[in-house]
């Protein structure tokens, strides 16, 4: 007896393997196509003077985007103070807590903290923190921008710190190491690959994000240090100087979404290497 | 006489500073959250004061009359997010079997995978500078060989660079799950005739259900809150929109327009307004999505 | 791995020591209107090159620069769209207009070859309300017989952002056209009946430029400085005049009020470009407020007294049209008015 309907069912067979093949690929073309077309129009924008100097005013040729690496240079570091301990210690919390009242609620608030749309953010970092100063800054870009960084950081944590084997820490608390020691000293470490990553991750994506520095950061046409004033900052000057007329602005444009991929990409390359070196398999 | 046993200070207090340490970081976190949503609530008073429900159900935007409803944002959240979603289910899914039955191990699966995951870490904005210089041109030619008025820019393209940033995130639950089904119900089915597509249309896929499903939730809620590519991209028409190939706007995009400048109360309100619906909408989503991956990752 | 440490505290340190250094010159901040973005980032770096003072000026928007110096989060906003009578009433404080110069919101398009073109007050209204869709429109071709219009749409561009060139705009066509002032009415942020919206005049002069068949509104220099095409727009006395700084002086050479809000459309100049705006500077008249200290209100009167004398300059060379002696004259009695704590600031140039 012939097996029911087989040529039908191999073509079907054969068929779908090649749709899935197709689609696949075909989802990865959008990331091949944008990055070849910022490596070909930014590459040729990229010099030392576009690395050290600060933008031209509208029309004039030259400039670069000096002010704009130092204003996201200073709004991560902002970010990362406040967010990676406190990241850390809720992360731990909820690892070493895993049922109980506070745990349910703070494991909702990071769910929730983390879907959170970034203008969203950026609209408390200015009731927070622009209205009472009496002035944008870079330091209220820098919260709104810690704030998104806080799940990303618990999470990577907690999921970590969940894969150390109980037995690592019955050992050491057995030789009479204190509890937070034992914590601090021989879990943690032992996690910290895991860590790592989900604070480069956080990193590059707090880099890269605008929406939330519309009215925190404010942007800056010179260069500043201040913490207290207004910075530029790398995916601001892509917004203005994209939606712009001006062909000088959209090469220079360019350049710098070659800069913010580039960076990404080598935090990316930089998280590969972290967990090949430090991860510790169980 | 028996040497004394090696005694260490009790570290006492170190312990307890340790645990209140972090018992206040994760208080800490859920009171920020509190802080955001009364924050929000508190500063949209004005508004909600002002229209109470009928901000759900007016259509007008209108800052000169004083008219504010939201009603144009909502359905451009909603239209681009679930177009989006419909165009990218289908790859995600593509992507998910891929990595997850066909290439379970070797170059070709880690090169899927890594490609996918910058593909989430490239910046909206980045995104949306492409999307503005190479895709609003296609889609111009395409609307002006088919007759129709030719923005270029509108809903359409901002649901199809939408659904290009959100691939990662419905495709990152389902390959694991996928891989996850346990064999011996996949061999009986061989065992039975059954070809490999049957086995995944007709055993993996129904196994894996909620695991894809949350990856779904999970893509759509980051589709509801994007900001900058969809800005950039979406036309800015503060009308209702009339079309997919027509301008729109979005909850997020016009808070980005126009909060630096709303100079009245009741504007100003009335936008932080509509931060507080896309923020219910976006936490209603993700809280059903994370429900739906702890079951997925317990029971399976 | 020790490096990796490192890293963080170097990170921090760099950024404790950067509010630390003293200030090598004093910063203001200013933020408003993208109509003359670009003679204020011209103007600011050359006066920051003559005197180390940073004027950061952020362009976002005419709205955003009313609001943002009424809650006092800027030096100074800058506006095309005077504060109205009830807007002054509900400052805080009194609030000065400024003017720095004269421009003119052209009304540019993209068209093939970039013809030549002449349209009426009704035209630009039907247009911009959507009644008139078509290129080759017969109401436009009456007016211009030698030019090939095309069979295609007019798509129409806007400003999605709070906007004193829209406010110009709008009040220009609430002026001439009795629908558009039902309809629509004049404001910085309207409900427009069609169209697509981009942020500030860049956005608006960049999807112009870039999509076939499109009309939008911008400064002069926007399209100037793009080779963008400008329509010519019949004035009041009947004449097409071209946007141009000689139109734009012609149509700001009029008696002004001593607080120098004034709206300059619809001109009854008879070479006068209908459409044309002031621009001013917006500061509060007792800089003593908040925590200003004295020095940076100094600073901030000489910059500005700097900008309608030396500054000047750089008008014309960006399209804009430099303040009449009339103007100026006026100018410099506001800015002589400023006080910080009741005693004047100015103490000569």
């Amino acid at each position: 007896m012939r097996p029911y309907r087989l040529r039908l069912r191999a073509t079907k067979d054969n068929g779908f393997k090649g749709l899935v093949f197709v689609m696949s690929f075909l989802s990865m073309a959008p990331l091949a196509l944008i990055l070849f077309y910022i490596a070909k129009q930014g590459l040729s924008s990229l010099s030392w003077g576009f690395f050290l100097e600060i933008p031209k005013p509208v029309g004039a040729q030259g400039g670069g985007i000096a002010n704009a690496l130092v204003g996201t240079f200073l709004l991560v570091v902002i970010a990362a103070l406040p967010s990676i301990p406190l990241g850390i210690g809720a992360g731990i919390f909820l690892s070493e807590h895993r049922e109980g009242a506070i745990s349910y609620w703070a494991r909702l608030a990071v769910e929730v903290l983390q879907g959170t749309p970034s203008i969203v953010l950026g609209l408390i970092a200015y009731m927070w923190v622009v209205v009472p100063m009496g002035g944008f800054s870079a330091l209220s870009g820098g919260i709104a921008l810690g704030i998104m960084m806080l799940p990303m950081i618990i999470k990577a944590t907690e999921e970590t710190l969940n894969l150390v084997p109980y037995a690592l820490k019955e050992a050491s608390l057995a030789l009479g190491v204190p509890y937070y020691r034992t914590i601090l000293r021989v879990v943690l470490p032992a996690g910290m690959s895991g860590i790592m990553t989900g604070i480069l991750i956080s990193v590059a994506r707090i880099a890269g994000e605008t929406a939330p520095l519309l009215f925190t950061a404010f942007g800056n046409a010179f260069m500043n240090w201040d913490v207290a004033k207004p910075v530029n900052a790398l995916p601001m000057l892509i917004y203005n100087y994209a939606t712009s007329p001006y062909p000088e602005w959209h090469r220079i444009a360019w350049g710098a979404a070659c800069v913010l991929v580039g960076f990404i990409l080598l935090l990316n390359l930089f998280v590969r290497m972290v967990i090949r070196r430090w991860k510790v398999q169980f | 006489m028996a040497p004394r046993p090696y005694e260490r200070p009790s570290p006492r207090w170190q312990e307890a500073a340790f645990q209140k340490g972090i018992l206040l970081a994760a208080l800490a976190i859920v009171a920020l959250l509190g802080a955001v949503f009364l924050s929000l609530l508190f500063h949209s008073k004005p508004s909600l004061l002002a229209f109470g429900a009928s901000f759900l159900f007016e259509k007008t935007w209108d800052p000169v009359s004083g008219t504010f409803g939201a009603i144009p944002f909502l359905l451009g959240t909603l239209l681009t997010s679930f177009l989006a979603l419909a165009i990218c289910v289908p790859f995600a899914l593509a992507i998910s079997i891929f990595v997850g039955e066909y290439f379970r191990s070797g170059m070709l699966s880690s090169l899927v995978k890594n490609v996918t995951e910058l593909l989430a870490g490239i910046p909206s904005v980045i995104y949306g500078f492409w999307a503005l210089f190479v895709l609003v041109p296609i889609i111009r030619s395409i609307q002006m060989k088919l007759g129709i008025f030719p923005y270029g820019v509108g809903i359409l393209t901002a649901s199809i660079i939408l659904a290009v940033m959100i691939i990662p995130y419905a495709a990152s639950m389902g390959g694991e799950v996928i891989s996850l089904v346990p064999s011996d119900i996949k061999e009986a089915a061989y065992s039975l005739g059954a070809t490999r597509q049957e086995i995944i249309t007709k055993v993996i896929l129904p196994y894996s259900r909620s695991g894809i499903l949350a990856g779904i939730l999970l893509a759509l809620g980051r589709a509801l809150g994007e900001t900058m590519a969809v800005t950039m991209v979406i036309g800015n028409s503060n009308l209702l929109p009339s079309s997919l190939f027509g301008p729109g706007n979005t909850m997020a995009s016009i808070i980005a327009n126009e909060f630096t400048e709303a100079t009245a109360t009741l504007y100003l309100s009335a936008l932080i307004e509509i931060g507080v619906v896309l923020f219910l909408v976006t936490t209603v989503i993700n809280i059903v999505g994370a429900y739906v991956v702890k079951k997925t990752s317990l029971g399976g | 791995m020790k490096v990796f440490i490192l890293i963080p505290f170097i990170s921090v340190w760099i950024t404790l020591w950067g509010c630390s250094t003293p200030e090598s010159g004093v910063e203001l901040l200013g933020a408003g209107a993208t109509f003359p973005y670009p003679l204020y980032s011209k103007v600011f770096y050359e006066y920051w090159k003559a005197t180390g003072v940073k004027i950061n000026y952020q362009a976002i928007g005419s709205g955003g620069g009313q609001r943002q110096l009424l809650k006092k989060t800027v030096d100074f906003g800058g506006s095309d769209a005077f504060m109205s009578e009830e807007a002054l009433k509900n400052a805080p404080a009194e609030v000065l207009h400024i003017p720095t110069c004269a421009g003119a919101v052209a009304v540019t398009y993209n068209l093939p070859g970039n013809p030549e073109m002449r349209l009426s007050p009704d035209h630009v209204a039907d247009i911009f309300r959507g009644k008139i869709t078509r290129w080759n429109d017969k109401r436009i071709a009456a007016v211009n017989p030698s030019t090939h219009l095309p069979d295609s749409d007019i798509v129409v561009v806007h400003r999605s952002d709070g906007s004193g060139t829209t406010f110009v705009f709008t009040d220009y066509l609430s002026q001439v056209n009795e629908q558009w002032k039902k309809e629509v009415g004049a404001g910085k942020a309207v409900n427009w009946p069609v169209g697509l919206g981009s942020k500030g005049n860049a956005g608006v002069a960049g999807l112009v430029k870039y999509s076939p068949g499109a009309i939008g509104y911008v400064e002069f220099g926007y399209a100037l400085l793009n080779n963008m095409p400008v329509a010519l727009l019949q004035n009041r006395s009947g004449r097409y005049v071209q946007p141009d700084t000689t139109s734009v002086s012609a149509a700001a050479d009029v008696p002004l009020p001593e607080d120098t809000r004034i709206s300059l459309t619809n001109t009854q100049a008879p070479d006068g470009y209908p459409i044309t705006s002031f621009t001013w500077i917006l500061v509060f008249k007792e800089q003593a407020y908040g925590r200003r200290p004295k020095h940076k209100a100094k600073v901030l009167v000489n910059a500005l007294w700097w900008m309608v004398h030396d500054g000047q300059k750089y008008t014309m060379p960006l399209h804009y049209a430099p303040l009449s002696t009339k103007a100026r004259e006026k100018a410099e009695r506001l800015l002589k008015a400023m006080t910080y704590d009741g005693a004047p600031l100015f103490n000569g140039a």
